[in-house]
């Protein structure tokens, strides 16, 4: 009897951990959308909502694009705020649990009747607020790149899509770096239909396959996968793993004797702030694509970068959803200036063509699917831990959820 | 040929990654029955433990000594980890002895508290270990090349269980910790301080996940959420080897390491690892204590 009970006792910790272990690997990067209501408009304030994950697995990514959306916030307030009101800031804490999110953001529409809502990273968290904010109609801003294949009438999305990220970059290594392609990344939504545009992307485009592999979030020995790459011997590794299996990835592949000379990584999820947790010994010369980087040089970037280190310390850094959360709220303002009113409906239709002068460049929101035209940045790791930028688009690129304008991505359907 | 050797090495060294972080398990678990959840977490303060003390050697050391770094941080790791699992024995543990569910929810407890310590001291972000120079590069055995970093691990976890092995069975204190592992009452009759021994033991299992701790900066993230990546795995080889014996713990790592390896190889990773998990319920449902069972004249009540 105590035997059988001890080896339940065993089994039932090796549940219960798993279990434990996976409410804490829920990594995958999605957005949060503002809401806007005219209620919030009363008295000499208007009520934002500020929805990220304060606490969770989520905070690392999270907490500084809240800190660049607070700061934004102060800057406008010191400037006279909007319509002559100043912003109050309301933060909810996400806590990296999706339903949490879609129940904050109920309670910042219903409740605080904030006029639009800045928040979310994962996919899963954009994914359960919108149905929040479609029936109530509110507004959420949402500031990271992401999978594409959505456009909802109650969210603008000011990170890129796959048309301002991916395609451009596979395109870029297609003609710089070779044609063999081995992609790598998480277990989930986002790094899968990334994956299955490439492959259609490689097939119109005379590139090759040499292996996909995706890995369970929080993953952290690569030598199997490795030395898979190793026997392919793919000209580029395309990297859309998650949270810290990057920290594990690129150790090992150092160790694993394999330089850049070898064969080019190139990342869409390590940014500057990840650079500092992985080390910049091991990532050095590796590459990443995005649409800003601190290094940037735009007037609009200097001021931003070292007001950003004023308010937060020397040692932060800024990086791409970082400054997309920045850009949001002041689209946001510039829309809400045009209309005239924080009425959501009003607010929508102002902000169709609207430009500003972000840190990343001109940007313009597209009236249709509520994206914004951004430029695309391919950039190599320094021995600074800052990125060098090696190409970029030269204008701003029209977003593009659907790739609507791509003949090889006919047969790419939404999943939802 | 290249990709054979490199596969049979990495399964070793899966396998002694394995057997490290399930190591102090195998102690804090096998032989003292406490479900201990905070396990992941005193490998984390291992790995902390690490970063402040290459912080050190580089603000206030010369340049050419911070490679050496590496050699101190096993036993600080050690130590710290030691007086944290010391400390959660006395002021825990040890009123819930023989109440396993109760000190699985609080261990767990515990963990969460120590997860959201090092977020408050040292940040959400990951932080960067770098590692010593001697450590990087590999030698190349059968055109396959072999990391310094994985045999560096496999020396140490050799080390860590011969360590282990004369503590345990060939020293006064590890007889007494036998003694009152299998009967505490007739070890308590003969004078041994029960009391003394279970923090003792409790202490030396915490300091062996710490120094797992240090060993993973080599090859992974460091950050506050590090133990739940490694807590599963933990458990399932102290569970799969059989409790209470230390061949049966280096068995469980070796086999879940290799087929791992070789399931992973085959498949790929989300697939590799649901496979090994059937292997294991298989395997339990037919030998239920595991690889090794222990033999006891305790009656089974």
């Amino acid at each position: 009897m105590k035997k059988k009970w001890f080896y339940q006792m065993g089994l039932t910790a090796v549940v219960l951990s798993m279990v434990l272990a996976a409410c804490g690997n829920n990594e995958e990067p999605a957005s949060t959308t503002s809401g806007g209501n005219s209620g919030a408009a009363s008295g000499d304030t208007i009520k934002v909502g500020v929805l990220h994950s304060l606490s969770g697995t989520m905070a690392i990514s999270e907490v500084s694009v809240r800190d660049a959306e607070i700061m934004a916030i102060e800057e406008i307030n010191a400037a006279g705020g909007v319509l002559g009101k100043k912003l109050v800031a309301v933060e909810e804490d996400g806590a990296s649990d999706w339903p949490t999110f879609a129940e904050k953001a109920r309670k910042l529409i219903s409740e605080d009747k904030v006029a639009t809502v800045f928040g979310g990273w994962t996919s899963s968290s954009r994914k359960a607020m919108k149905p929040v904010f479609e029936e109530l109609n509110g507004l959420l801003w949402y500031p990271v790149q992401y999978e594409g294949l959505e456009s909802s009438p109650n969210i603008f999305y000011t990170g890129a899509t796959t048309n301002q990220q991916i395609v451009p970059a596979v395109d870029w290594l297609l003609e710089n770096r070779g044609k063999k392609f081995y992609l790598l990344g998480s277990d989930y939504v986002f790094p899968r239909t990334a994956n299955l545009i490439i492959k259609e992307q490689l097939k119109a485009k005379g590139g090759e396959l040499a292996g996909e592999e995706y890995t369970p979030l929080g993953h952290t020995d690569y030598s199997t996968i490795i030395s898979k790459i190793k026997a392919a011997k793919p000209d580029v590794v395309f990297n859309t793993l998650n949270g810290d299996s990057n920290v594990a990835f690129f150790k090992q592949l150092k160790d694993a004797g394999i330089t850049v000379q070898d064969m080019t990584t190139l990342s869409v999820s390590v940014a500057e702030e990840e650079i500092r947790g992985i080390g910049v010994d091991v990532l050095q010369g590796h590459l990443a694509a995005w649409n800003y980087y601190q290094t940037t040089d735009t007037p609009a970037n200097k001021s931003f970068v070292a007001n950003y280190k004023k308010k937060y310390g020397e040692n932060r850094v800024t990086a791409d959803p970082i400054e997309a959360g920045y850009t949001a709220v002041y689209l946001w303002k510039a829309a809400v200036e045009k209309a005239g009113s924080t009425d959501v409906d009003k607010v929508k239709e102002a902000a169709k063509g609207l430009e500003w002068d972000a840190p990343e460049g001109k940007v313009k929101i597209d009236g249709e699917t509520q994206h914004i035209y951004k430029t695309v940045r391919i950039g190599e790791v320094q021995a600074d831990g800052q990125f060098k930028e090696l190409w970029n688009s030269g204008e701003a690129v029209k977003p593009d959820p659907y790739l609507k304008g791509y003949d090889w991505a006919a047969s790419i359907k939404p999943t939802e | 040929m290249e990709v054979f050797t490199l596969q049979l090495f990495n399964g070793l060294s899966v396998s002694s990654i394995l057997l490290l972080i399930a190591l102090g398990l195998a102690i804090t678990f096998g032989l003292m029955k406490v479900i201990n959840m905070a396990h992941g977490e005193l490998i984390m303060i291992g790995a902390y433990s690490t970063y402040l003390t290459q912080n050190i050697f580089k603000d206030v050391l010369p340049p050419s000594l911070f490679d050496w770094y590496f050699v101190l941080a096993i036993p600080v790791s050690f130590l710290i980890a030691f007086v944290f699992g010391l400390i959660l024995e006395m002021s825990l543990i040890r009123f819930l002895y023989g109440r396993p569910l109760d000190s699985l929810l609080a261990t767990w407890g515990v963990g969460l508290v120590l997860q959201q310590l090092a977020r408050s001291i040292f940040g959400a972000p990951n932080v960067a270990v770098t590692s010593p120079s001697w450590l990087n590069g590999g030698v190349e055995v059968l055109g396959a090349v072999l990391p310094y970093k994985r045999l560096f691990i496999i020396g140490l976890v050799a080390l860590c269980l011969l360590a282990m092995y004369f503590y345990i069975y060939r020293s006064l204190e590890g007889r007494r910790m036998r003694a009152v592992m299998q009967n505490r009452d007739m070890a308590a009759c003969l004078g041994v301080s029960t009391r003394r021994v279970d923090a003792m033991t409790f202490a030396i299992g915490s300091g062996i996940a710490g120094i797992a701790g240090c060993a993973l900066t080599l090859l992974g993230p460091i950050g506050p959420s590090l133990g739940t990546y490694y807590i599963v795995d933990a458990f399932m080889v102290v569970v799969l080897g059989g409790v209470g014996k230390l061949v049966g713990t280096v068995l469980g790592a070796m086999g879940i390491g290799i087929f791992n390896t070789m399931f992973e190889y085959w498949t790929n990773a989300s697939l590799g690892k649901v496979l090994v998990f059937l292997c294991i319920v298989a395997f339990l449902q037919w030998k239920p204590m595991g690889f090794v069972a222990m033999r006891s004249r305790s009656l089974d009540s």
